[in-house]
């Protein structure tokens, strides 16, 4: 019983870093239509920038944010130089991130290295809770709380503020925005930025627990992909479920069939997407 | 084009005494280069057949292409089993994984297709990784032979350069054929197919196991080449890889895929002669020719010299 509340728990931790990464892709591939294959190198990017600061400074807070803003930089020029030269072209822009995710990837390999990196957690977050008659590590406990903390904000930016109107309006149809005036471009670059930060973060928190190595880009990304092909395009709430269910299925996959582990995830996924395609919330 | 009919079968002679004389002037390593250039050639082509004709782009086929060679090798080198038999079971292999991919993907398209096609290869990939008692995990299956009679390097050039020839002829006929024409009407317009009383599902389903097809013929001849399959035969990169060659050579022209496919494994070689950054050298060629020549090396030539041509004419 004990060991399956552990379990739970770490599905939700894992559940909740998923929702930060996928929140933003969900956002960039909703409003502006682009599927960012480089998402994931974001995320490990800004795990690396994380980690650099979290060492240098010893303030995991100071690694937290100067990782968001670096991504966030690092998000507007993609957009700025690339992806606003081939605007309106879907499958041009999906293989114009891949080719900067390859590139991404490899000069990473070459700034960090090939071995595991961990970010060290602050002495404050070190051990466990107890909660009940169970312990529970604080650091896992803070990712849920963050992630849940991401959700809140965003809804909060989504549903009640004038930009949030904007971006669901984007969402919906992009030329009505236009035609009453609203200056697309600037409401895009900052949908990107915030999109690429919210993947920079990820990285950070992420860095701590599951580690940094050549390659989780990769998996990260698949699994942000899997949520969004599950919730639907550009919806906040589809990606919190979609987590949850890859979170929970990726985890409980792992411990009980190991060598099956990304069947368990991708099989349902495939099937839902047979019958809805446009996934759980997601519009035409 | 400007060719006249008589330059264009020079070239084509000229091409094929060059391929067949291939193994009496080079080395052992340059042999190796040009096999892989015509199987890979072959592997772009099949992505091609959807992407040019069908209007679907999938980043999946690197896992049918890799399916086939794991068939292939797990029935030589685990099972000791007849290699010519070994090449049946690769292509039920590679149809039945394109028939499962097929009829889950065919009723999405654009981004949302090669989304799918992408998260099903990775589930391939998955399975190669993790199933380690079939598949040897990262180390994967050594020691795969081939048959006896093509043990030779330089006979085994001219079967893979008989093999892909013939598939390229068939590829050539399939997508001018009757079923082939259905396919490019669904990529004009698919409602208007379905109109007029095509099963479009059914028709891209049938035309995905085809080019899966294709792509398995690709991954066995590469595993007998090689002599080993690892999960990187099912990698997302080798999917990348060959849609390159596809782009490159230009979407929809068929024989562009062997250019696609020369360019890049000349460079990789090259490349790697002088560094260990292939990715990014590849990563990058991706970026600049979707910026700059997305209708590929074929067609920015023909844009390019019809735009000379205009200037020279506009100049008399």
């Amino acid at each position: 019983m004990i060991g399956n509340l552990i379990q739970i728990a770490n599905a939700l931790s894992f559940s909740a870093l998923l929702f930060i990464v996928a929140s933003g892709f969900t956002l960039i591939f909703g409003l502006l239509r682009v599927v960012n294959l480089s998402h994931g190198s974001l995320y490990l990017v800004g795990g690396y920038v994380g980690m650099m600061v979290a060492v240098a400074t010893g303030s995991f807070l100071l690694a937290f944010i100067a990782s968001a803003l670096v991504i966030a930089v690092m998000g507007y020029c993609l957009d700025r130089w690339l992806l606003n030269r081939v605007k309106d072209a879907e499958l041009k822009q999906v293989l114009l991130t891949l080719g900067v995710a390859m590139v991404l990837n490899d000069l990473a390999l070459v700034a960090w290295g090939g071995d595991t990196r961990t970010i060290p957690i602050p002495e404050l977050l070190v051990g466990a809770i107890k909660i009940g008659n169970f312990f529970y590590p604080k650091y896992r406990m803070l990712v849920i709380i963050a992630g849940i903390a991401i959700f809140v904000v965003l809804w909060f930016v989504y549903n009640r503020t004038k930009l949030g109107a904007l971006i669901r309006a984007g969402v919906d149809d992009r030329e009505m925005v236009q035609a009453m005036g609203i200056n697309i471009r600037r409401l895009f670059v900052f949908t990107f930025m915030l999109g690429s930060a919210l993947a920079g973060m990820a990285g950070t928190l992420g860095g701590a627990f599951l580690t940094l190595y050549p390659g989780a880009d990769a998996e990260i990304l698949v699994f942000a992909l899997a949520i969004v092909i599950i919730g639907g395009r550009g919806s906040l709430v589809g990606a919190a479920v979609g987590s949850l269910l890859v979170g929970f299925l990726a985890n409980f996959g792992q411990v009980w069939v190991p060598e099956l582990s990304y069947f368990i995830i991708f099989g349902p996924m495939a099937l839902l997407l047979a019958f809805r395609p446009l996934g759980l919330f997601g519009k035409a | 084009m400007i060719l006249t009919p008589a330059i264009r079968y020079t070239l084509i002679g000229v091409l094929v005494l060059f391929l067949l004389s291939v193994p009496h002037i080079f080395g052992d390593y340059p042999k190796t280069l040009a096999t892989e250039i015509l199987i890979y050639g072959l592997f772009a082509m099949s992505i091609d057949i959807l992407a040019g004709f069908a209007g679907r782009t999938s980043l999946g086929h690197g896992a049918i292409f890799g399916t086939a060679g794991y068939v292939v090798a797990y029935y030589v080198a685990t099972m000791n089993g007849d290699p010519w038999l070994a090449i049946v079971f690769g292509l039920l292999a590679a149809v039945l994984v394109s028939a499962i991919f097929g009829a889950l993907a065919v009723r999405t398209s654009g981004v949302y297709f090669l989304l799918l096609t992408l998260a099903l290869g990775m589930v391939v990939w998955g399975v190669a990784y993790r199933w380690t008692s079939v598949t040897g995990a990262e180390n994967g299956l050594l020691g795969v032979a081939r048959p006896q009679v093509l043990t030779d390097l330089d006979t085994y050039y001219y079967f893979v350069l008989g093999v892909v020839a013939v598939m390229a002829l068939i590829v050539r006929r399939f997508v001018y054929s009757p079923f082939g024409q259905a396919m490019q009407g669904i990529k004009e317009s698919d409602s208007r197919m379905r109109t007029l009383g095509y099963n479009v599902p059914l028709v891209l389903t049938i035309g995905f196991m085809v080019s899966g097809f294709f792509a398995g013929v690709a991954g066995i001849l590469i595993v007998y080449l090689n002599n080993f399959v690892s999960p990187n035969s099912v990698a997302l990169a080798l999917s990348t890889q060959g849609l390159l060659m596809a782009i490159l050579g230009g979407v929809g022209t068929l024989w562009g895929s062997f250019i696609g496919s020369a360019v890049i494994i000349l460079l990789q070689n090259v490349v790697s002669f002088y560094t260990e950054r292939w990715m990014t050298i590849l990563g990058l060629l991706f970026v600049l020719t979707m910026l700059f020549a997305p209708e590929g090396l074929l067609g920015k030539g023909r844009a390019l010299s019809r735009r000379w041509l205009k200037s020279q004419s506009s100049k008399s």
